[in-house]
């Protein structure tokens, strides 16, 4: 009689091979030059590393060679799709250190491109997330919009997508004739297709089962990570710059922060950050709304618009909340027409650092919604 | 039984009228495939409020034609690393398998290519042979992103196959037999009496008729995960996968994967038709009935179910791979076994 040989086999030590994939950087759903080294068990996300730096384009050390307001071109182009929420911050920290203060119609102006900047940039937010989940049709209602916004700013400033608009000490130039009846009449469509995307994508029963209760990021993890924005909003934490700093003019204004509540799912998951974005869109349009109902329509927007710029010594951060997080510019100054240093503080490349944290033990097909859900922009994560 | 070919009856049984038979549905095909290409195109543009072509003749309707001369003059590429005659044979395959199944789809009462007896259990075999060009194509193109779609597409057609099947079994059970004609000839006379409405007989059908209709559905989420369109597009899914199993493909080869989904695509619709819908019966008894006005009501019923998997795929989001098998598993077999059941309960009773 042979001795009994009991076979033991733990299941969970049974290791298989992990598949190493490189995702992109041409790969047409990592929103740009973005390049993400994945590990693969079967299909499950065990380790991801982003490797950036494929739109890195010298920012800060360009900003050094060039004076105050050519600086302003420039930062148009971190974060392509916001670029008047951009310059907001950084024209505000210079009028600081001048001490310039800014007529009443420029601050007006200033909220209003900003925000109807916002409602531009969280449309495309939700239109390419939607692309990830392969709903292609919300993608193109989103554009179509998106392009009366464009053309409103391209009134104002000449640009569709790289404005130059926000100056120190003023704007570039005023706004048209008919900036309320566009705006009103933009308001009122942006409205509409919003109604329709919410039943066609967000309450869409497959969009629900893709985005609930995937890539969840809790609360106490997104403050160690440094997140912002929506996403940080998505995981329950109320925190939005133009309440809790109020700048320019935003203390006049009525408007909710919209906070991820886990209706679907759990809360911080990717449906959550998605219908955060939809939800601002609308408060958005209610800032809108105030603003033009009390809009000062007189005065020179280049009143104030020192003819050359010499900042006093010393260093300044200032900061405004972007669409997509705090969006920060530190700039020493030594007393020269240039700056010493400017340091961009980047929500994308904030936010990206929690990606890892966010899609380890999700599917791979789930990693693609998770990095649809962060939002990032590769101009501004590499600068 | 008189003779269903009306080839036959005019020129006799020679090797001709094989020549012309099997290249009939060829014909058929191509002029399918232009019409179908241009459908997708217009209709998601009509969705998504565009105009889609306009450039290519009046009203962009020769854009199918010029973009299978594009396919045609583009470069014709095999990886270095790919398995060459495993990648080079895995597109024809695949559309030698769709093809397969036109053997034995009656287009009008005088017309089928081959009467065989079996045509239903046929379609349900050559239906899965395709699967073996998408893995080879996938495994064979040495890249992950293509082997993670082939795996993913043969795991997801081998799990719809089985819901499919139990409606097919039902039918059977309904019709009493595999031929398609004999199928079709029992659903003749006013709309009533197609298999969707429980077939001809008594009014004790109308209690069975939410079964039949479910039975309906269940085969039409299974066909659209047969044929990989949105919502189940899962092995092509361009946003994780790029292009899945036709990653590496270009040229010909990708026109033939390409050819090959729009064929599935009409096989599918032409199955529904067929099990469902009476296939060429009209469906007001006989109101231009007959063996002409046959092949209109074919076309035109498999068309409507063309238009609605073109529809769903730019409307609906995609599922993941998960959730695709539960949908499978959990959902489609559990409702067709019960189905199955009922409708083998109406068949005894009638």
């Amino acid at each position: 009689m042979s001795e009994k040989k009991y076979i033991d086999i733990e299941f969970s030590q049974l290791d298989s091979e992990r598949m190493r994939l490189f995702m992109g950087p041409q790969h047409p759903s990592t929103h740009g030059v973005l390049q993400l080294e994945v590990e693969l068990d079967g299909e499950i996300v065990t380790d991801l590393i982003p490797h950036i730096g494929y739109l890195h384009r010298c920012f800060e050390k360009h900003a050094e060679n060039m004076t105050y307001p050519q600086i302003i071109p420039y930062i148009d182009r971190l974060d392509y799709i916001s670029s008047m929420n951009n310059e907001l911050p950084y024209v505000m920290g210079l009028e600081k250190m001048l001490d310039i203060q800014v007529s009443e119609k420029v601050e007006y102006i200033r909220v209003i491109f900003s925000e109807l900047n916002r409602i531009a940039n969280h449309q495309i937010a939700i239109a390419t997330f939607g692309l990830d989940s392969g709903a292609f049709t919300p993608f193109l209602y989103y554009f179509r919009d998106r392009e009366m916004i464009l053309t409103i700013f391209e009134k104002a400033s000449g640009g569709r997508l790289l404005y130059n608009y926000f100056w120190v000490g003023g704007l570039a130039a005023d706004v048209h004739p008919t900036f309320k009846e566009d705006i009103t009449e933009a308001i009122r469509i942006i409205r509409d297709t919003n109604a329709e995307i919410l039943n066609l994508l967000l309450k869409n029963k497959i969009f629900i089962d893709r985005t609930a209760n995937v890539g969840i990021l809790p609360a106490d993890i997104a403050i160690s990570y440094g997140v912002t924005g929506p996403i940080l909003r998505a995981s329950g934490i109320p925190l939005d710059l133009r309440k809790a700093e109020p700048y320019s003019i935003y203390e006049r204004f009525d408007f909710d922060i919209p906070v991820g509540n886990g209706e679907v799912g759990t809360v911080g998951d990717c449906w959550d950050r998605n219908i955060v974005r939809f939800r601002e869109m609308e408060e958005s349009c209610k800032i809108i709304e105030q603003a033009l109902k009390t809009f000062p329509s007189q005065g020179d927007v280049r009143e104030n618009v020192p003819k050359r710029i010499r900042l006093p010594k010393g260093e300044i951060y200032c900061k405004a909340e972007n669409p997509k997080g705090e969006l920060g510019f530190y700039i020493i100054s030594d007393g020269k027409d240039k700056p010493e240093r400017v340091k961009v503080r980047a929500p994308s490349f904030v936010n990206l650092s929690a990606l890892p944290e966010m899609s380890r033990g999700y599917m791979f097909a789930d990693l693609v919604m998770i990095l649809g859900s962060v939002d990032i922009v590769l101009g501004e994560v590499d600068r | 039984m008189e003779e269903a070919n009306f080839v036959f009856n005019m020129i006799g049984e020679n090797w001709i009228a094989f020549a012309i038979i099997s290249l009939l549905p060829m014909i058929f095909l191509l002029a399918y495939a232009l019409i179908a290409i241009l459908g997708e195109l217009k209709i998601s543009a009509f969705i998504q409020e565009r105009l889609g072509p306009m450039r290519t003749g009046p009203w962009g309707i020769i854009q199918p034609v010029a973009e299978v001369v594009k396919l045609l003059q583009k470069e014709d590429i095999t990886p270095d690393s790919a398995n060459k005659p495993l990648f080079n044979l895995a597109p024809f395959i695949m559309f030698a398998a769709s093809y397969a199944g036109f053997a034995v789809i009656p287009f009008s009462s005088y017309f089928v290519p081959s009467g065989i007896n079996l045509g239903l259990f046929f379609l349900l075999a050559v239906g899965s042979l395709g699967i073996i060009g998408l893995l080879m194509g996938g495994w064979a193109s040495n890249n992950k992103y293509s082997l993670l779609g082939g795996l993913r597409a043969v795991a997801q057609i081998v799990s719809y196959e089985i819901p499919a099947a139990m409606v097919i079994l039902t039918i059977a059970v309904m019709a009493g037999s595999l031929d398609l004609q004999e199928i079709i000839r029992q659903q003749s006379g006013w709309f009533w009496n197609w298999f969707v409405f429980g077939g001809s007989g008594g009014w004790i059908k109308i209690i069975f008729l939410p079964f039949s209709f479910i039975m309906c559905i269940i085969y039409i989420i299974a066909s659209l995960a047969e044929t990989n369109r949105t919502p189940f597009d899962i092995p092509e899914g361009e946003s994780e996968l790029v292009a899945g199993y036709h990653t590496e493909y270009s040229g010909m080869k990708f026109a033939m994967f390409f050819f090959a989904e729009y064929a599935n695509m009409f096989i599918v619709s032409a199955i529904i038709t067929i099990i469902f819908f009476g296939g060429w019966n009209s469906p007001f008894g006989d109101f231009m009935g007959g063996p002409i006005w046959g092949v209109f009501w074919f076309v035109s019923k498999a068309f409507v179910f063309v238009f609605l998997q073109i529809w769903l795929r730019w409307t609906l989001p995609r599922l993941r791979v998960d959730q695709l098998m539960y949908v499978s598993w959990k959902v489609l077999l559990p409702f067709s076994f019960v189905c199955f059941l009922a409708l083998s309960l109406l068949v005894m009773l009638k």
